[in-house]
């Protein structure tokens, strides 16, 4: 049971993404995660008033299903797979948290401190969550994919503008965890 | 029923996610920390495999499950799309945790307030369609 509720290795996890990728592939398709948004808004007839968003989403309902099947594999991994092991961190990281007031993970996966149901009367918390999406919403749209699309299926594809994209990517993430995140929290 | 299949891969892919912790707030900080490999194995990895198998697809000129010929597309050129959006994407990314994938995949586990976070994602995609032609690309 230890091999289901334990954390996953990251070359057994590495492994099966890139499986992901390539079964996708082999079905004719492609692995990118953050088209599916721009899916969500053309469904809902805007494409009338923003050309972006006149296409063909129809074509892309795969994916939608995709993410169906990875909304329910969240429900599955985390009330029948999880237990208090998860979520090893190493210990620096748990005191540089505690400076934060962010609580030790203790087997959750994100901290109540930020997503626990208390940020929803925290306006600044919503605002936080609010930005944080905003942000990848546009950027991946605006670099034409996330971490699936790029950092995956294109650097597995040689890709520099994908590899561009990966460093941007880094350079955004380590702005914001090592100067932004110390002065929001 | 051709959609069932991509119902188990989004079962499958939501599974690992989780069960990698790569969906989680805390792993997204400790791999921007440079604090753990795991993140970054995890991500390695999953290249490693994807280089493999796509060098194996082209080399043998593989088909895909129809039987037409795979060709996977390159990314268009450009700079400025890269570098700026890229780098947005990497602010909110470190913010809040998750990228689209686990956002998606943390709401079906049941974490309401990502929903705030998809919320924002789905805007941010309609900002980008609207000032799409007023930006550098």
């Amino acid at each position: 049971m230890d091999l289901i509720t334990h954390t996953w290795h990251w070359s057994i996890s590495g492994f099966l993404i890139g499986m992901i990728m390539l079964s996708l592939i082999y079905f004719g398709k492609q692995f990118g995660m953050s088209s599916n948004l721009r899916s969500l808004c053309s469904m809902t007839g805007i494409g009338k008033k923003v050309a972006f968003f006149d296409w063909d989403w129809k074509s892309q309902r795969w994916n939608l299903v995709v993410v169906l099947g990875a909304m329910i594999g969240g429900y599955v991994a985390v009330h029948f797979m999880s237990d208090a092991s998860n979520v090893d961190l190493n210990p620096t990281t748990i005191e540089q948290l505690a400076t934060m007031n962010i609580e030790a993970p203790n087997g959750k996966l994100v901290p109540e401190s930020i997503f626990g149901s208390q940020a929803f009367s925290s306006p600044k918390m919503i605002g936080i969550l609010l930005l944080g999406g905003l942000l990848i919403g546009f950027g991946s749209r605006y670099a034409g994919g996330c971490t699936s699309g790029h950092a995956i299926s294109g650097l597995s594809n040689f890709q520099l503008p994908s590899l561009k994209a990966v460093i941007g990517f880094f350079i955004g993430g380590l702005i914001m965890s090592h100067f932004l995140l110390p002065l929001i929290f | 029923m051709k959609l069932v299949k991509y119902l188990v891969i989004g079962f499958v892919f939501g599974i690992v996610l989780t069960k990698s912790e790569a969906v989680s707030w805390y792993r997204i900080y400790e791999m921007f920390q440079f604090q753990s490999i795991h993140m970054f194995g995890i991500i390695t990895v999953a290249i490693i495999t994807g280089v493999i198998g796509i060098q194996i697809i082209k080399r043998n000129n593989l088909k895909d499950i129809d039987g037409n010929p795979i060709v996977i597309q390159d990314k268009e050129k450009g700079n400025a799309r890269y570098w700026i959006g890229g780098t947005l994407f990497g602010l909110g990314w470190a913010m809040v945790g998750s990228c689209p994938g686990p956002i998606f995949i943390l709401l079906g586990a049941g974490f309401m307030s990502i929903g705030v976070v998809l919320i924002g994602a789905i805007f941010g995609t309609f900002l980008y369609g609207v000032f799409k032609d007023k930006l550098p690309h």
